[in-house]
């Protein structure tokens, strides 16, 4: 249910672009003002969310500690998955954003025997590398899709793009020949989407909004295929509204581009404007996570909270040997105060 | 009446989840997946001592229909979850960021041993979450349910306090999350919230309001505290012929000991108590203990920041009373969770103490620094290294060890290898669990952050499948006879837990294998060890 609706928003995106741009004739709305509005919106709300994330304080260090930490000389320290210093928890970080770190390390529980078996059933954790093998393959592959796209907004290509587009087309298979990112996208989000239905527990937790962007990027992928290999889209006046885009020209007059390219425009439109609102934030918040992001220092180094309340105090040890008094003395404990002492004070 | 299901109808459960939406599957209290609520007179006390912490006091049961919350308790949850949004970065980050990706759903040990979907740390979460959404997002007011948003409404609060006491807050999720999403994180603030509203349980809160008061959660007083170590310094003069020091609130020494009171009460935990006295009188080591403070473990940590912190206080405060340089703290979990991450952003900065330095070795402990005060292991570890101990490792080689490494060091300190170090020091036979199931990646006890109570034992042996059956699994392939552990909930929680699943097991705490193996100035040839047992070739 929670994929069919997903689903239904993508196509009827699809729809509003195909009548607006193709049938309306709206292509100066599409191919411009949305795109505009969706960056503003992106920019916007990417800058507001992270700005509400930094304005609440970290009061306490609480790195996950994944390995032995620093301690005798003698005692091997697991440098990278319990840093001590800013230098090791940034190679941390690096490893998390970069390889996804925690996701390599997963691992899936199996239950194996009957109930019978009582307290000899048995339980093993099989190393589970797929989830992270997906998410590189996805993450990567639209990573390079949109390193890519810069060619249409950069004049002239630098050629480190063009270097990059060689590599990605490796292979030559077709005419153009196929962009390997383009395929390996499609295929990374299929993956993803794939087990989100497939894998009962998955599918239970998955709610609208984890569908929604997986067909939205498949809908992007899929346009950005659809223009290059069938419906031939002319390059050059994509590249003179792109170039428009990039410089805030709302004056260019745009023709003859197939209706494909608004609906890739407008899907993309879409994903950056929802971007800020929805998990994808994760982009973002993966480098603000207190459980990751800090050293395991704590008992090395102060660190404050802002919000420590001076005013949450012990219950004194005055207060105890008040009411524990006769009985310490009597046990032959030390007290600070005999019990004439104390009799002196409180009769004050 | 005692729990008495079988493993073989424990057992009987499956990963399979429901048609409904999980929305719309609603609470169910079943005998042994709650615990008691707390007691009104608990309460009084706690809430005068906190000038009001722990309000809407008055006699419940979760089993009834109308939990009588307060007529404004929406507000009041509100207002607190706001409060903590911006008190928390954590708090804020991990209701926007979780991708439900279901990486942490079978890391969970209750989820393992129990099949309820909502024991997956993702869904635990987004029952928070869900609430986040539908009050403070825009989409969620007006999406609802299509942006993963819901009302909050009572069925909420009693799906919070089932869910979030049936969460141990050992963090075994978090490690595996891509960003680090801690549920146990968030199952303090949902706790937090729940005080709010008068929905708390007993077996955190009287232990938090005797530690309070008497100094530990047992309420053991001075007298009656003192009292039981004399009794055990005569058990020690019985097996070794050694009569040890037993230094007791004492002003100008170089070290303070504190450690968890449960080890003083009960057994095994009395064996390495034992331990501890033996060690430091073996290397003359200048030193006392307190009654104010002696309590190890807090409570506090399971209930709120302000708890913990007020309970933590009474260490320093009592290390500056007595002059001491630095504090030594004994084995237990959640303690040095606190030590480690806590106590010197809320009760310090320790400027009247020092840096660490082992008056035996003079190794300085630099890591230290900040807190002055060190792990126990740490420096017995550092003694063995610098062959300060006379060790006889044959005394316990009736025993072939493991070592279960408690979730707090483990995964919010990374104190592996020093227990690991000491133990092969004192006993010949040593083996590990199943990789997965140890260091970093082990697995609870399923009885921490306070749910170690026998009406909960149900999920307790639930939780704790995954423990006993790696033990299950080493005490069949190599003869497995003795858990050993570094925390006093353990030695409560683990004999019932190996009983239930790895039946012939027994649980030793460090300390007490130390001393066992312990070479003694003075002492007469051993014949027994410290459960009085004899030894290996005395039979
Ligand atoms: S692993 Fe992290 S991101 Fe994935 S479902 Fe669990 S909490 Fe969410
Ligand atoms: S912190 Fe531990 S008990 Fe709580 S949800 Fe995570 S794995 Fe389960």
């Amino acid at each position: 249910m929670n994929a069919l609706y997903s689903l239904f928003a993508v196509f009827a995106l699809v729809v509003i672009a195909l009548v607006g741009a193709g049938a309306a004739g709206m292509e100066q709305l599409f191919g411009l003002y949305i795109p505009w509005l969706a960056i503003a919106v992106f920019l916007v709300g990417f800058v507001a969310k992270v700005i509400g994330w930094a304005k609440s304080p970290v009061p306490f260090r609480i790195p996950t500690t994944a390995g032995q930490m620093k301690s005798h000389d003698w005692i091997r320290h697991d440098k990278y998955d319990n840093p001590a210093t800013a230098g090791q928890t940034f190679v941390r970080m690096a490893l998390e954003v970069l390889l996804f770190r925690s996701l390599f390390r997963n691992l899936t529980a199996q239950r194996f025997g009957s109930a019978q078996d009582g307290v000899d059933v048995k339980i093993r954790y099989a190393s589970a590398k797929w989830l992270w093998l997906f998410a590189l393959i996805f993450h990567y592959s639209f990573l390079v899709v949109f390193i890519r796209h810069w060619r249409l907004f950069l004049d002239p290509v630098p050629s480190a793009l063009l270097a990059l587009e060689y590599a990605d087309t490796f292979l030559q298979i077709g005419a153009p020949a196929l962009y390997m990112s383009g395929a390996a996208l499609a295929l990374g989000v299929s993956l993803l989407l794939l087990r989100r239905f497939v894998v009962p527990q998955v599918r239970y937790i998955s709610q609208p909004a984890d569908y929604f962007p997986l067909f939205l990027i498949l809908g992007v992928a899929l346009s950005g295929i659809l223009m290059r290999y069938w419906a031939k889209t002319d390059i050059m006046a994509v590249k003179e509204v792109t170039m428009a885009l990039f410089s805030l020209n709302p004056a260019v007059h745009i023709e003859g581009i197939g209706v494909v390219f608004f609906v890739h425009v407008f899907l993309v439109s879409c994903l950056i404007a929802y971007l800020p609102f929805s998990k994808l934030m994760h982009m973002g918040g993966v480098f603000l996570s207190p459980t990751r992001n800090l050293p395991n220092d704590s008992r090395a180094r102060y660190h404050r909270n802002p919000w420590n309340d001076p005013n949450v105090k012990a219950h004194s040890y005055a207060a105890y040997e008040d009411e524990f008094r006769e009985k310490m003395i009597e046990a032959g404990l030390p007290v600070e105060k005999t019990l004439e002492e104390a009799a002196k004070t409180e009769a004050q | 009446m005692a729990w008495n299901v079988k493993p073989e109808e424990l057992l009987q459960y499956d990963y399979k989840v429901p048609q409904k939406n999980w929305m719309d599957v609603p609470p169910e209290f079943k005998p042994g997946t709650w615990c008691y609520p707390a007691k009104p007179e608990i309460l009084e006390y706690l809430n005068k001592a906190t000038k009001g912490d722990f309000p809407h006091i008055r006699e419940w049961v979760p089993t009834d229909v109308d939990w009588k919350l307060p007529e404004d308790w929406r507000e009041r949850i509100k207002k607190g979850f706001r409060e903590r949004l911006d008190k928390y970065r954590s708090f804020k980050v991990f209701m926007d960021v979780c991708v439900r990706c279901g990486a942490c759903a079978d890391k969970c040990h209750f989820y393992i041993g129990g099949g309820d979907p909502k024991n997956m740390p993702v869904l635990r979460a987004e029952l928070l979450r869900s609430i986040y959404r539908g009050e403070f997002t825009l989409a969620g007011k007006i999406l609802g349910r299509l942006a993963g948003a819901r009302k909050l409404e009572e069925d909420v609060v009693k799906e919070w306090f089932l869910y979030f006491y049936q969460c141990t807050e050992c963090r075994r999720c978090s490690l595996f999350c891509p960003y680090g999403i801690d549920t146990a994180e968030i199952t303090m603030m949902a706790r937090e919230l729940l005080h709010l509203v008068g929905c708390n349980i007993n077996w955190i809160l009287e232990p938090a309001s005797n530690s309070n008061r008497t100094g530990n959660h047992m309420g053991i007083q001075p007298h009656a505290y003192y009292g039981m170590m004399e009794f055990m310094c005569d058990d020690i003069e019985e097996i070794t012929g050694v009569k040890v020091n037993c230094p007791v609130n004492e002003k100008g020494h170089e070290v303070l000991f504190i450690t968890p009171s449960g080890d003083i009460f009960a057994d095994p935990g009395t064996y390495t108590y034992m331990g501890y006295l033996m060690l430091f009188h073996e290397i003359g080591l200048d030193y006392t203990w307190s009654t104010y403070a002696s309590e190890g473990g807090n409570f506090g940590l399971f209930t709120s920041d302000r708890m913990m912190k007020k309970l933590n206080a009474k260490m320093y405060a009592e290390a500056k009373r007595l002059g001491v340089k630095y504090i030594i703290g004994g084995e237990c979990g959640h303690m040095w969770r606190v030590l480690n991450q806590y106590m010197d952003t809320m009760n310090g900065p320790a400027d009247f103490l020092e840096t660490p330095v082992s008056p035996i070795t003079g190794t300085r402990f630099e890591s230290a620094a900040g807190t002055s005060m060190i792990h126990i292991t740490e420096f017995t570890s550092d003694l063995m290294k610098h062959g300060k101990l006379k060790l006889d490792p044959s005394r316990n080689d009736d025993k072939i060890v493991t070592f279960h490494d408690s979730c707090n060091p483990a995964r919010a300190m990374g104190l592996l290898d020093e227990p690991r170090y000491v133990i092969q020091n004192v006993c010949n036979n040593f083996v590990e669990m199943p990789e997965d199931t140890i260091r970093e990646k082990t697995f609870c006890c399923a009885g921490g952050s306070g749910l170690n109570t026998d009406e909960f034992m149900e999920m307790r042996m639930r939780g704790g499948i995954g423990r006993g059956n790696a033990l299950r699994h080493v005490q069949q392939k190599n003869g497995v006879n003795t858990l050993a552990t570094i925390c006093a909930i353990d030695r409560a929680t683990l004999p019932p837990l190996a009983n239930y699943w790895a039946p012939g097991v027994e649980v030793y705490g460090v300390h007490e294998l130390v001393a066992n193996a312990l070479v003694m100035t003075g002492e007469k040839p051993r014949e027994v060890d410290l459960r009085q047992e004899p030894l290996p070739g005395m039979e």
